[in-house]
């Protein structure tokens, strides 16, 4: 089919940072999972996990707990603050001050009756204190009776009546009523030389039948009667922390995840075969983490866990599904789901997107030829251009680069801001006047010919920005007809200029006619969230693809999908391909074939011949390496459409440049481990 | 296994003066297993259980008549049937008690011999040929007898078979040297005549045996010269019969028995079963020339199953039935039980081994497995298969003739001559097939050097050690003898070929040759491989010292000052520098040096090797050590020695032996004061060479860690590559 010149380049430093507290919310399975730098994210379970928003951290936020309570999140943090985020504008929608010092954890009743759900907060300084949830914010309420030592993990009985606390060397029993601690239960430090040192009740769980679990710092999971205040029974599974526990909804199964990255699970089972005398019985440990496992989540069928490795870990427990089927396979989430890497495709620019500084790369250049599998030499080195610093202690939530490499843009949730860049000098220069519309943007795009800026706004709107010469204008706002308040993620401006495409959360997905300024059509919405949307340059279809791997072509001209997808449809997608764990974050075209559609996820980049017969179910998906065995006349028989590359992994970002070489940008896992701190020493044969 | 049992004597004889006629004219089965009529060749006849070991009845003709034919017994009328002075037939039962008073008839010509087996009527062969069921010529006994044979024909042998469908009467002739096979059918009459293969001129068959099986008549017949031929007759025969017309009879070749000195004269060989016959009168293999021996051979493997000497005169008699072999011999008749299991290859085998080195003296000892199979299956095409057979085995016996007879020049004949016979027996072409006879050959030229001090043939010897056909389990005494002689050539030949030379005397050979005198080491030659890389070796003496592989001699110096505490003066290495150091220079002589090599090379294993090393005296361990030490300062220094190709020891054969000597001699060399500069030389070896590993376990560490870079070397930050896609 053809040879490609790659840029592989491996200079993205990208680091994720670690994962610090989960909450699962059961109804709408939705997972929120806060990360060391404060940043916030929000995985779909319901859609092939799909990580639907990222709310961007900022500096001083340290999340240490979140909770949801209905569709509302709040997190506390060491800060001291107690912070409730707006997950339409991704970004935070008020903080409160505790006034307790850090604040160690956070908990909400699963369900409550009245119209008012409390909600109460651990403390550095000892007391618990309870706030009430209302419409459009939360009120303190009162504290409980003040302690000696940290509150570092709570849990609600589920009356709604009794909270344990877990603290330093004990656990205490409060009574919301009366807000007096009825049971002070005494936990064991560790034997030898942590004798001496506190043991720390990392986490704790309050059953309905009164029974709570407790996972420390001295490595144990203890049983205990929350009637009696008694210890039932202790499980060592550790020499160092516990740090997290989850139970499952019917509280039959509870997981304990450590500090040497596994994840223990124990099932209430009875040791005879009548089913009396249940107990609570060590089961199974998983070892998916290399690191602490601060983080864990017992879903139905699933442990979700993640830590200090900064993956998320979503790994089926066997007996709830079924075996060999996708849903069984475990899943390590290790990047976004969305591309923090920019192309100038007629520069040759690569804009890499971190939390707080950008950096601007000019690709290296080779003037050889050679045959496929050769390395070329390398005339000119890649170079850093320009590292730019963000102002404020918003993080970077995304960011673009025109291409023709002239126009820089990133916005914080708070700040925008534009740059006009002379690449021949490489000189920045900061537009300063900007429209007041432009306040904050979930996404950002330059239209082809870098005259116009399109950025995603609050309730789905699009706003549409000239770029000239010395100073921007604004020009209009795009509104869907659907009146959605979802954020809007992705955006995409055609070649020609005349449309502009986006997609939302809410899985609509909305061409503008930039021409006529105005909402050109709403393609049939499907139920999962699109992942990547690109508009074809000649002919003006527009493929989409989703969460679940299915792609579609629609028809812009004809307002309906083309007789491609139709086919594709009916055909259905190689099992193979609708297996993949990874969603496809990219799309985009190849000028010289215009049947061609070129897409990628972590592990691959794919290239669509239309003019090929799809795969049929019994074929070969990864026939790449077959081919390359067979003389040519033969390769026609056995060609299909989908030509799937898995030379490049881990794969942040492919771009076809104008001169039809692709970028191919790679962050090897290996490389973000070995920039993770040293794990705990862990006893290992001969050493 | 066959095996032949404690026999028993039946009853005494009484043979003629002549002491050629054993006075048994035949011994009959009777009614059962236990019961045999025995006619003796005068006049009485005699009913024995055998069991008892005691007469029953007896009957005795008339004086002046005399019995011509063994009695037999017909069970069918449990009668007697026996004929007196050739014509007068007589027939009585057991409550007889005078033959005289018992039926008598007399025919019109002389009989032969009366026949009756179990299940057939009496049959009555008559001296010209003709044959006549009993009943037939009793309704008539004057009936004309008709001549069936030639003149000067004469009946040698006759026997009387009866099968499912017909009864014969088989009988052989001899006529003018030639022997015929006549094969009688009785109801209906036909005859067929055979004529016998001639055997060498002057020989005719010592007996024959006759037996049915799988419809099959099998002749079987001894030769004097030991052969036993096997011959297979159809029973249905041929259906033509041109009076007088003779077929040749087709014959294999069963056995070849030894026969010692000479011919045989009084044999006889019994068919026991398909596998087995008894023979008797045939020399032992393993026990001289002696012929009075009743032996059961496997014809199938060709091996001896069992054999018993039988005291006194054979008559080359013999008679089985019923698992009892008859035997007249001196002045008695003896019972032998005998047992043939069906034998199995693994009992052949086993038996084999067993009697192998006296087996070898038969002329051809090793079977050939094609034959033997083949002669099972191939019964149609007899003729053309034996006659091939036949050629190739006459080839062979008479080259093993001229083996055996080297086997006995051996024995006697003065050193010149055998030396002369054995190099030509070895510069024969077919000296592959020998091979069993070569251990023989040696064996027999060992033992008689042993016994005569004068005698000795050390080219023989060592030609026949590299034929590479010997090993030390064949001539055991051979590596010793030569030690004996002082022939060091051959002791090296001797480790050098011989695979299995057990430790013990490896380390005869190694005290010998550490023990020996120059002047006698250098008095011979040796095998000058050895002798050329010892002199290249030792010319290297004077070369320059090297520091290849870690070590060398001055620092080995300097770790001995070190670990002497600084004693080592500056002056006393200056002197090391000058001269060559005292273990640059090889401490024993040339050939010795070889000799010691050889020792080296020779397989062992420690635990075996260890109890002999301690009869070394500490002398003599401080010697061979230095030796060791000398090899091994040589190969240190250069990589030289194995790239040569010539025969010699290996570095790790040396630092083996090395090892196996202080194992052996640990103690005694510690408390020897000359053996100290040895030992803290050797422990400097040992120190530089786990420096030297050490050292390279640092280098691997390092070249491994390159290996992995290198094979993350296109993993760099930035490439620019081309890919295809199909």
């Amino acid at each position: 089919m053809g040879e490609f010149k790659v840029h592989r380049v491996r200079f993205f430093d990208y680091m994720p940072a670690a994962i610090r507290a989960m909450a699962f919310n059961r109804r709408t399975e939705r997972l929120a999972l806060a990360r060391a730098d404060g940043a916030l994210e929000i995985f779909n379970f319901a859609d092939n996990y799909f990580q639907e928003k990222v709310i961007p951290g900022q500096d001083g936020r340290a999340v240490e707990a979140l909770c949801w309570v209905g569709r509302r999140l709040f997190s506390a943090g060491l800060n001291g603050e107690i912070t409730e985020y707006d997950l339409e504008n991704l970004r935070p929608r008020y903080t409160v001050e505790a006034y307790g010092g850090p604040i160690w954890t956070i908990s909400a009743v699963a369900y409550s009756l009245s119209g008012c759900v409390p909600c109460q907060v651990g403390c550095e300084d000892g007391t618990v204190k309870m706030f009430e949830v209302l419409e459009d914010r939360i009120q303190f309420q009162r504290n409980l009776d003040r302690q000696k030592g940290r509150i570092i993990s709570l849990c609600w009985h589920p009356s709604a009546s009794l909270i344990a606390a877990g603290m330093m060397d004990m656990i205490r029993i409060f009574d919301v009523e009366t807000g007096r601690a009825t049971h002070r239960l005494l936990v064991e430090r560790g034997v030898g030389a942590s004798k001496s040192k506190e043991v720390v009740v990392w986490s704790i769980a309050f059953l309905s039948d009164h029974t709570i679990i407790s996972g420390d710092s001295a490595g144990k999971v203890q049983i205990w009667d929350g009637l009696t205040g008694t210890l039932a029974r202790t499980h060592l599974v550790t020499k160092w922390d516990v740090l997290a526990l989850s139970v499952s909804q019917d509280e039959s199964s509870l997981v304990a995840g450590t500090s040497e990255g596994t994840v223990v699970q124990f099932q209430f089972l009875s040791s005879t075969l009548d089913g009396q005398n249940k107990d609570w019985v060590r089961t199974r440990t998983f070892k998916n983490h290399s690191h602490d496992v601060r983080a864990l989540v017992h879903t139905e069928t699933a442990v979700v866990s993640g830590g200090m490795d900064t993956q998320l870990v979503v790994r089926p427990l066997l007996d709830k599904v079924e075996k060999n089927t996708q849903e069984s396979a475990m899943r390590k989430m290790a990047f976004p789901h969305r591309s923090l890497v920019c192309c100038a495709k007629k520069a040759g620019l690569l804009l890499f997107q971190f939390p707080d500084h950008l950096e601007l790369w000019r690709l290296g250049e080779s003037d050889g030829h050679g045959n496929p599998g050769d390395s070329l030499p390398v005339k000119r080195k890649p170079e850093k251009l320009i590292q730019l610093k963000r102002k404020g202690e918003d993080h970077i939530c995304c960011s673009a680069l025109s291409p023709c490499g002239g126009w820089l843009a990133y916005s914080t949730v708070t700040s925008f801001r534009l740059y006009r860049l002379q690449n021949n000098t490489i000189s920045i220069t900061k537009v300063s006047k900007l429209p007041k519309d432009l306040r904050s943007a979930h996404q950002l795009c330059f239209s082809t010919d870098s005259s116009r800026l399109f950025a995603s706004s609050i309730n789905s709107s699009v706003v549409v920005v000239a770029l000239n010469q010395p100073e921007c204008k604004y020009l209009h706002t795009l509104k869907p007809k659907s009146g959605s308040r979802e954020p809007v993620h992705l955006l995409f401006a055609s070649e020609d200029g005349k449309w502009l495409a986006t997609a939302n959360t809410a899985c609509e997905v909305q061409v503008y006619n930039l021409d006529k300024i105005k909402l050109h059509c709403t393609v049939p919405v499907y139920g999962s969230c699109p992942t990547a949307i690109a508009i074809h340059p000649t002919s003006s279809n527009l493929v989409v693809v989703h969460a679940d791997q299915q792609i579609f072509e629609y028809s812009l001209v004809q307002k309906e999908y083309t007789e491609w997808s139709r086919r594709l449809q009916k055909q259905g997608l190689h099992s193979l391909w609708l297996e993949r764990d990874t969603p496809i974050t990219h799309v985009t075209f190849n000028p010289k074939h215009p049947a061609h559609i070129i897409l990628h996820d972590m592990f691959m980049f794919c290239v669509i011949d239309q003019s090929l017969p799809l795969p049929e179910a019994k074929t070969r998906l990864f026939n790449q390496m077959i081919l390359r065995s067979l003389p040519e006349p033969m390769r026609i028989l056995h060609r299909h459409a989908f030509k799937m590359c898995k030379t490049f992994q881990n794969l942040m970002c492919v771009r076809l440049l104008e001169d039809h070489s692709l970028v191919v940008v790679e962050r090897p896992l290996l490389d973000i481990m070995s920039q993770l701190p040293a794990p705990v020493r862990q006893k290992r044969f001969a050493t | 296994m066959a095996a032949l049992y404690e026999g028993y004597t039946l009853c005494g004889l009484a043979p003629a003066q002549n002491q050629s006629n054993s006075g048994v004219l035949g011994v009959e089965a009777e009614r059962d297993s236990d019961h045999v009529v025995v006619t003796d060749s005068t006049r009485s006849v005699t009913l024995y259980k055998v069991s008892d070991q005691k007469p029953l009845s007896s009957w005795t003709v008339k004086q002046g008549q005399t019995l011509t034919c063994s009695a037999v017994y017909n069970p069918q009328t449990k009668e007697y049937v026996a004929v007196s002075d050739g014509k007068v037939i007589r027939i009585w039962k057991q409550e007889h008690l005078l033959l005289d008073q018992a039926f008598k008839a007399t025919v019109s010509a002389d009989v032969w011999r009366v026949h009756c087996v179990a299940g057939g009527e009496p049959v009555v062969l008559f001296k010209r040929g003709a044959v006549r069921l009993l009943d037939a010529l009793l309704s008539a006994p004057q009936q004309p007898i008709e001549e069936v044979l030639a003149q000067e024909e004469s009946i040698r042998w006759s026997t009387n078979i009866v099968t499912e469908s017909q009864q014969f009467a088989i009988f052989t002739t001899e006529q003018k040297g030639d022997h015929f096979l006549y094969l009688q059918r009785l109801n209906p009459n036909t005859l067929q005549r055979y004529r016998l293969e001639r055997e060498e001129p002057g020989l005719s068959p010592l007996s024959f045996s006759a037996s049915y099986r799988d419809k099959h008549i099998r002749l079987l017949y001894l030769y004097p010269n030991g052969h036993v031929y096997q011959s297979v007759v159809s029973e249905r025969g041929l259906v033509t019969d041109e009076g007088g017309q003779a077929f040749p009879l087709p014959r294999s070749l069963l056995l070849s028995l030894p026969v010692g000195e000479g011919l045989l004269e009084a044999a006889s060989a019994q068919a026991l079963d398909e596998a087995h016959i008894a023979v008797v009168g045939v020399p032992h293999p393993s026990a001289g020339s002696g012929k009075d021996f009743l032996c059961i051979w496997n014809t199938n493997f060709q091996t001896l199953q069992a054999g018993k000497e039988i005291a006194g005169k054979i008559y080359g008699q013999l008679w089985s039935f019923w698992n009892k072999l008859f035997i007249p011999h001196g002045k008695t008749l003896s019972v032998i039980p005998y047992e043939c299991p069906k034998s199995s290859l693994a009992s052949a085998l086993g038996k084999m081994r067993q009697v192998k080195t006296e087996e070898s003296k038969a002329p051809t000892s090793v079977p050939s497995w094609n034959n033997i199979l083949h002669e099972e299956k191939a019964l149609p095409s007899r003729t053309v298969e034996t006659r091939k057979t036949r050629i190739t085995r006459k080839s062979q016996s008479s080259s093993s003739l001229t083996n055996y007879q080297v086997l006995e020049l051996i024995k006697t004949a003065p050193v010149e001559e055998v030396q002369r016979e054995v190099d030509l027996l070895l510069s024969r072409t077919d000296i592959q097939d020998l091979q069993p006879s070569l251990g023989q050959l040696a064996s027999t030229l060992v033992s008689r050097t042993l016994q005569d001090p004068a005698f000795y043939t050390p080219s023989s010897l060592a030609q026949l050690v590299h034929t590479r056909c010997l090993c030390h389990s064949v001539c055991p005494d051979l590596v010793l003898l030569a030690l004996e002689r002082k022939d060091y050539f051959l002791c090296q030949l001797c480790l050098q070929f011989f695979p299995d030379i057990p430790e013990a005397i490896t380390c005869a050979c190694l005290k010998a040759f550490i023990s020996m005198s120059d002047v006698d080491a250098e008095n011979g030659s040796l095998e000058p491989d050895g002798v050329s890389f010892m002199e290249t070796l030792i010319a290297r003496e004077r070369g320059p010292d090297g520091l290849l592989n870690g070590f060398s001699p001055t620092s080995a110096a300097e770790y001995r000052s070190d670990g002497l505490g600084g004693g080592g003066t500056r002056a006393q290495q200056d002197e090391e520098m000058t001269s060559p150091p005292p273990e640059q220079i090889c401490p024993v002589g040339l050939h010795k040096a070889v000799l010691l090599n050889e020792v080296l090379q020779t397989a062992y294993s420690d635990s075996f090797l260890l109890p002999h090393l301690k009869d070394l005296s500490s002398q003599q361990v401080v010697l061979f050590l230095q030796y060791l030490q000398f090899l091994y300062l040589k190969y240190s220094q250069d990589a030289f020695p194995q790239t040569h190709g010539l025969r010699s020891p290996s570095l790790s054969q040396i630092l083996d032996w090395v090892c196996v000597l202080l194992d052996a001699h640990f103690t005694v060399l510690v408390m020897t004061p000359e053996a100290k500069g040895l030992l803290v030389n050797l422990h400097s070896f040992v120190k530089s060479q786990v420096r030297l590993v050490s050292e390279l376990g640092k280098i691997e560490g390092s070249l491994q860690e390159l290996n992995k870079m290198t094979a993350k070397k296109d993993v760099g930050q930035y490439s620019i590559e081309i890919i295809e896609l199909f």
